[in-house]
């Protein structure tokens, strides 16, 4: 198709723009500002590869944002999304009718490489040369009609964030200005030029690709066929088992003749493609010579990344961020918390006695509420992630950490999301997608639920008090022991994860270091609130089932009041018959034992007395899968105290005084050390295994989670309390 | 680094590589060694043949490194860097 306009779109389908750019180009402010931030937030099908969908405001074509990547090669997920939207090749996305290219106008070279790598599919483009301003400051004059006519695309200035030349790229966008690119210019040898030919040939012959984009594809898959490693060799064979087989001969023949005539195509192409953007530039770009080098982020780096400056900034930002979780998060979750009792007890009040009441009181409030009270925590966290990114704080924090976490096989990258998970793992997992490697990635998913959360310290705290209570510092070191091993053992696990099951190449930490600018409150706003949503709508949900079926557990089956136990009976009888709130607490405690959980706990009790617990502590683990803090209130149904959290006096004596039949205490020191260090180890929380099921996008992962994690917890509890108990220590 | 290693065999004595650049020095690319995936992204992140590129500095621990290439900042850990050779100042 010559210049000109698209056709115009059919009234029934809307126009598909795909939006490609680098990552820091900008791509994401223009999106924003094109679609007036209104649009979805998902995930592709099958890959954890953020998919963002708008309208373009004003007209019914839909903008697809692509993932920001560096290239189109096929050596990470974000790359082959990206590559595969822009050929229609991903199963349930539509082939985009054009596609607008954001570049990065301070740093041209490297963004249009890989510009020109999408020029090369033939998708009708337009180029939005972004950050133009920065450009300037550094002595850049861009010829943006030049360089339109270089590349054979219309190219329009823009300086996104202050939404200059937003209102020209929506005209354009609009009236479907989009020409389609001429194809390379740039040439490799004859032999290799005419190989890739008949590969182009042999690619739209059997259909596989667009006819405008075989010759861009047939580069890019010799590339990664030839020297792409081994995503890159794997993602070529996949290709060939999807086309007929002597296309596929074909392909394997041409490739291995170019590989005989050039043997570093892979080197071969990026270099002749490099060299034909560096004539663009000098053909477009004038560069003042007296223009100064050193910029703003060049002189906030030189006090971030300093020697003793950079890690004591580091910590004040780790401190701020850690405080920031837990202080402002704490009155809000108060308030959640205050909310949902008050609607239980309204529930509780108003409703005939009988299974519904206690399913909407307990199960349905109680799991809305489990959900809830987190909700404030992880809003404030990925603010504060959203602020470390948006500023260019983030990547200078994987650039100070890498050593340290490279030395347990992790990434630099892999420290915030850890660090996170102090508060909670949740938002700390869903801040791992930034980890490239798929193995570093899934090796910090793994042991982020090692990092005590803030729903394992009221399980601490009601333990240490009951038996520790009267030594302060004792109890503090108690505390703080349980922070840091639970520290040590996730960094362990990583190094041991990395020699075993992810074993491999060492990762790379190849990443550009982004200039810093002033975060922008709106998009980062926008961005907590997408996957804070995230978390409601997919963990919640699980959550939420969770919570019904534990209360259905913990319901049923009903005992009748005359078939109280006669210890049971005995006690009743012992209280006031007016005390109305001493009598229904030991119903209800004599229930739960009947219950299918209280079954349970007793069946387990064998299997848990070598570490300590008895059948009641039992019911607490059981019911804490659901999330650890649900442990103090089972504790107080399970020992008849009522309503109570971890301050509670009268659970905490309950706690230090129950015995074990034959009259010893249950929770000495010993068995109390025991219990903490299983919740420390114990991947007592569904949540977090649904979320690791929907960033790994599978059941596999949760499975070895929850497994390694539980015969960590109940072997380092039998070792405790066994080893413990033959010394003679705090028994 | 297993990277690394694989092509000390065909390199002379003199040559230089990029992790053993001072910080501050400039020198030329001479070619990228290494593994198809560290030496496709790098490659790709520009680090070609003939490109000037910069050491900026180290991270406070020593490594990774921070370079300047092609008018951006760009990290790379140091086993990363010792596959890169280099030439002139």
């Amino acid at each position: 198709m010559s210049a000109g306009t698209l056709p115009a779109p059919s009234t029934r389908e809307r126009r598909r723009i795909a939006v490609a750019g680098n990552p820091n180009s900008g791509k994401t402010t223009v999106f924003n500002a094109l679609t007036g931030l209104r649009h979805k937030v998902g995930n592709y099908a099958g890959v954890t590869v953020e998919k963002r969908e708008g309208v373009l405001a004003g007209h019914e074509s839909l903008l697809l944002d692509l993932p920001g990547t560096y290239s189109l090669s096929a050596r990470s997920p974000d790359e082959e999304v990206a590559r595969d939207v822009l050929l229609g090749r991903l199963p349930g996305e539509g082939r985009p009718d054009a596609v607008l290219i954001v570049v990065d106008g301070s740093n041209l070279e490297r963004n249009l490489y890989f510009a020109a790598q999408v020029l090369d599919f033939g998708v009708p483009a337009v180029v939005c040369c972004n950050m133009m301003d920065v450009a300037r400051r550094r002595g850049l004059t861009i010829d943006c009609d030049k360089l339109s006519e270089e590349l054979g695309v219309p190219v329009i200035a823009a300086v996104a964030n202050r939404r200059e030349g937003i209102e020209a790229l929506r005209t354009a966008l609009r009236e479907g200005r989009f020409v389609r690119p001429p194809g390379r210019v740039w040439r490799l040898n004859d032999t290799v030029e005419a190989a890739l030919g008949r590969i182009a040939e042999a690619m739209s012959g059997c259909g596989a690709i667009p006819e405008h984009a075989v010759r861009g594809a047939a580069v890019l898959w010799t590339v990664d066929y030839l020297s792409g490693g081994q995503t890159g060799r794997s993602s070529a064979e996949r290709f060939l088992g999807r086309i007929p087989a002597d296309a596929a001969a074909v392909l394997r023949r041409e490739a291995d003749a170019i590989a005989a005539a050039t043997p570093e195509m892979g080197a071969a192409v990026v270099e002749a493609r490099y060299a034909w953007i560096a004539d663009v530039i000098k053909r477009c770009v004038q560069a003042e010579r007296t223009a100064s080098s050193d910029t703003l982020s060049d002189q906030i780096d030189r006090i971030v990344t300093h020697k003793l400056i950079g890690p004591i900034i580091f910590a004040a930002v780790m401190m701020l961020l850690f405080l920031s979780i837990f202080s402002w998060a704490e009155p809000l979750m108060g308030l959640i918390e205050a909310g949902q009792i008050w609607l239980a007890e309204q529930v509780w009040l108003r409703m005939p006695e009988g299974a519904l009441r206690s399913l909407l009181a307990k199960g349905v409030i109680g799991g809305v509420g489990s959900v809830l009270v987190f909700f404030p925590q992880i809003c404030i966290l990925f603010l504060a992630l959203g602020i470390l990114e948006d500023s260019g704080y983030m990547a200078r924090a994987a650039f100070l950490m890498d050593k340290l976490m490279s030395r347990v096989g992790l990434h630099g990258k892999s420290f915030i999301p850890l660090l996170s998970s102090y508060a909670c793992a949740i938002p700390g997992i869903m801040a791992t997608r930034t980890i490239q490697d798929r193995r570093d990635r899934l090796a910090t998913i793994l042991v982020a639920p090692l990092m005590s959360c803030s729903a394992r310290l009221p399980v601490y705290v009601i333990v240490i008090a009951a038996v520790f209570g009267e030594h302060t510092w004792l109890k503090a070191g108690v505390l703080f022991g349980l922070y840091i091993v639970g520290t040590l053992v996730a960094l362990g696990m990583a190094l041991l994860f990395k020699k075993t099951l992810l074993a491999g190449p060492p990762s790379t930490f190849i990443m550009e270091l982004p200039p810093y600018h002033l975060p922008r409150l709106w998009p980062i706003l926008r961005g907590m609130w997408d996957r804070s949503k995230l978390f409601l709508t997919r963990a919640g949900t699980t959550i939420f089932a969770v919570c019904v079926v534990v209360w259905a557990l913990s319901y049923y089956p009903r005992i009748a009041p005359d078939q109280l136990g006669p210890e049971a009976a005995a006690r009743l009888a012992a209280v006031d018959p007016a005390d109305a709130d001493a009598r229904s607490q030991i119903i209800e405690s004599e229930q739960l034992r009947h219950s299918y959980i209280g079954s349970l706990g007793r069946a387990i009790e064998p299997v848990i007395r070598p570490m300590g617990f008895d059948w009641r502590l039992g019911i607490g683990i059981l019911s804490s899968f659901l999330a650890r803090e649900v442990f103090v209130g089972t504790m107080g149904i399970t020992f008849s105290v009522g309503e109570v959290d971890e301050s509670s006096v009268e659970l905490r004596e309950r706690l230090a005084t129950a015995t074990w039949p034959d009259g010893r205490l249950v929770l000495t020191p010993l068995s109390g050390v025991s219990l903490m260090v299983f919740y420390m180890l114990a991947c007592q929380c569904v949540s977090t295994l649904a979320v690791t099921r929907r960033e790994t996008g599978g059941w596999r992962w949760p499975a070895v989670m929850f497994g390694y994690m539980t015969v960590l917890a109940c072997g380092a509890s039998l070792l405790i309390y066994q080893v413990g108990g033959r010394l003679g220590w705090g028994v | 680094m297993p990277a690394a290693r694989s092509v000390v065999s065909h390199m002379s004595e003199s040559t230089r590589l990029l992790s053993q650049l001072s910080v501050g020095d400039s020198a030329r690319i001479l070619r990228v060694n290494g593994d198809a995936e560290v030496r496709g992204r790098l490659l790709e992140m520009g680090l070609t043949t003939g490109v000037t590129v910069k050491l900026v500095r180290a991270a406070p621990l020593g490594d990774p490194l921070e370079l300047m290439v092609r008018g951006y900042r760009l990290s790379v850990r140091r086993g990363e860097a010792a596959v890169v050779e280099i030439e002139g100042a």
